[in-house]
């Protein structure tokens, strides 16, 4: 029992740095149609921006002032991550807008190996660990078969996400920039005629997606404490596929996909061979696609005749 | 032209608030506008007409940003006066306007489609509806008035944390969205997705949120088609309202000629993308060109035989 309600923990928390990626994607697709393949490795620069502001910033203050030190570093990371997420848009999106639509998919496959081999050369090949920072935190259970540990980080990590969580969905109901985001998704052109910069618009979702991105890859690095060029692939891949096992275009969707599959994974690794984690993950997503064809949250295509 | 001297005030021509100059739009071999040049008066109410593929339309989508017009120049007014200097210095300098305070002129082939309701104040509606059907009918509303919201949000920041500032500018903009829902009656079906309104209500509800805008110049795109005699005749009377209230000029493309006689100043007729006639509804119904192109007769001496046994 106590190492099941552990799992669920460490599952939730995995989870929510997938949800927080996945409405990168899930936002982009919603406004323009297209998946920004690009989005992951913005992740993992996030989480480079995010170790190296660090080692600086605790090599200037000494390690007495962390919380400082760590929030400092958190707005570091989200602007630089800004500036790459609005780049990519501008590279990579905007000047193929309008041509055919697989276009825009290469330039921005072209824009994450870019990075991926930047980071690589730049940074070396290796795994650059960071030690854990934030350690300790409290006891929930103890019983004979072990302990349910919250530990600050996991805390950090989901309060983090349910205050973004929360400031985003009312950004996408109430204010007037999200309006102008829902009237875009359905129609641009439209939009325009209303007096709406929807190139603007566009680029602002893109900045919204990455500054999430930056968070997760800010978090990843204090939770797991390794990172490499690479790591933008495989949890790009994963919070994809939560976008679209959420229901792609849904905010919600994205958050509860990335949950869902925080969670298939880490209790597939407690309690089956973790070599297999991956493949499982997968052919559960596989098969609720099937039965779910358009998510979890995501509203069916309607065709009209 | 055939506007006979002895006409009423010909606004058109004394205050122009848009000119369409020399305009022309080919589509490859196509040219759906020809050369086309009109004046819309401050304060009419204007019908382009025309029969099917005269290139309404399009002359509607070169006024709008939609297309880029192939040749010719598009001037918005805004404050009485031709502005003759301002205009010149603009289209000479290179600049999409040119504005003094609440006066200004804007050059519209020049400007990217957002900024023509934006600046230039001209807001159109579609043949066929274009509304965002998975929003509320207010939040349609709403979407038109994004850019004084959008400041007043501190851009976006204050819409979040819910500042007085943005809560009163929102305030503003939901008493204006209101107002064009009484005006159109559609107040009670304000939080209904406005995919789930009929028909009719859609139309109206375009005009509406062209209306939120704040335009001075509004463009509705055939806003009587597949509506039945009652709602025709509402139309009639909202078109007349937004002119006589809020001093908005109307340009509109209308098929239903009960319409177009009943509340329109001043006509203008397409025919193949060139201009055959233009002036009062009473000198264009009587002209046998428009006659002509109306029953499709090919050859003029028939036309004015036609007329002449309409006046016997």
């Amino acid at each position: 029992m106590e190492y099941f309600i552990q799992q669920l923990i460490n599952g939730l928390t995995l989870g929510s740095i997938y949800g927080l990626i996945a409405i990168g994607y899930t936002m982009v697709y919603g406004i323009i149609g297209m998946i920004n393949f690009a989005h992951g490795d913005v992740f993992m620069i996030g989480s480079f921006i995010a170790l190296t502001a660090f080692l600086l910033l605790t090599s200037l203050f000494g390690p007495a002032f962390l919380p400082v030190v760590l929030v400092l570093v958190l707005i570091i990371t989200m602007l630089f991550c800004v500036a790459w997420g609005w780049s990519i848009e501008k590279i990579a999106y905007r000047p193929l807008r309008g041509s055919f639509r697989l276009a825009p998919l290469i330039t921005a496959i072209g824009i994450s190996i870019v990075l991926q081999n930047f980071v690589q050369i730049s940074q070396g090949a290796r795994v650059k660990p960071l030690p854990p920072q934030i350690q300790g935190g409290v006891t929930l259970m103890e019983g004979a078969t072990g302990v349910v540990q919250l530990s600050w980080m996991h805390m950090i990590i989901i309060a983090t996400t349910v205050v973004l969580m929360t400031g985003f969905s009312l950004l996408i109901s109430r204010t007037s920039l999200g309006r102008a985001q829902r009237a875009c998704e359905q129609d641009r052109k439209m939009a325009a005629l209303l007096g709406i910069d929807v190139d603007r618009t566009i680029s602002l979702t893109f900045v919204m997606g990455a500054a999430l991105a930056a968070v997760a890859g800010f978090m990843f690095l204090l939770r797991y404490g390794v990172i490499d060029f690479y790591i933008g692939f495989l949890a790009g891949i994963k919070a994809f596929t939560a976008a679209v096992l959420g229901g792609i275009g849904s905010l919600p969707g994205a958050m509860l996909g990335g949950l869902l599959i925080g969670l298939i994974e880490t209790f597939w690794s407690g309690y089956f061979p973790i070599e297999y984690k991956d493949v499982a993950t997968f052919s559960i997503l596989v098969v609720l696609l099937i039965f779910l064809p358009s998510g979890l949250l995501g509203k069916p295509e309607v065709e009209k005749v | 032209m055939t506007t006979p001297l002895n006409s009423p005030a010909q606004r058109w021509l004394d205050t122009p608030l848009l000119s369409v100059e020399h305009l022309t739009m080919r589509f490859g071999g196509i040219v759906a506008v020809d050369d086309l040049s009109f004046q819309v008066g401050r304060g009419d109410i204007t019908a382009l007409i025309g029969p099917n593929g005269a290139g309404k339309t399009t002359v509607f989508n070169c006024l709008t940003g939609f297309y880029k017009p192939s040749e010719g120049r598009i001037v918005m007014r805004h404050g009485p006066g031709p502005h003759d200097a301002a205009l010149a210095a603009a289209h000479s300098g290179g600049l999409r306007h040119s504005k003094d305070g609440d006066s200004g002129v804007f050059l519209l082939e020049r400007m990217p489609d957002f900024e023509i309701p934006r600046q230039a104040g001209v807001a159109r509606t579609f043949q066929n509806i274009r509304l965002f059907g998975g929003m509320t009918v207010l939040e349609n509303l709403l979407v038109a008035q994004h850019n004084g919201l959008m400041v007043a949000s501190g851009y976006t920041l204050g819409g979040i944390l819910g500042l007085p500032g943005y809560r009163r500018a929102e305030k503003k903009a939901i008493d204006r969205a209101v107002y064009w829902l009484e005006q159109t009656a559609l107040l009670d079906r304000a939080d209904d997705p406005a995919g789930d309104l009929s028909y009719g209500a859609q139309r109206r509800l375009e005009i509406a949120r062209a209306m939120c805008t704040g335009p001075k110049l509004l463009c509705l795109d055939e806003p009587a088609a597949g509506l039945n005699p009652r709602e025709s005749a509402e139309l009639n009377r909202l078109i007349r309202t937004i002119r006589d209230e809020h001093g908005t000029s109307v340009l509109l493309i209308e098929h239903d000629m009960g319409v177009v006689m009943e509340i329109s100043d001043h006509v203008v007729v397409l025919d193949y993308g060139v201009k055959i006639a233009d002036g009062s509804a009473e000198t264009v119904r009587n002209d046998p060109k428009v006659i002509a192109a109306y029953l499709g007769v090919e050859d003029e001496a028939e036309a004015e035989d036609i007329v002449e046994g309409v006046a016997s």
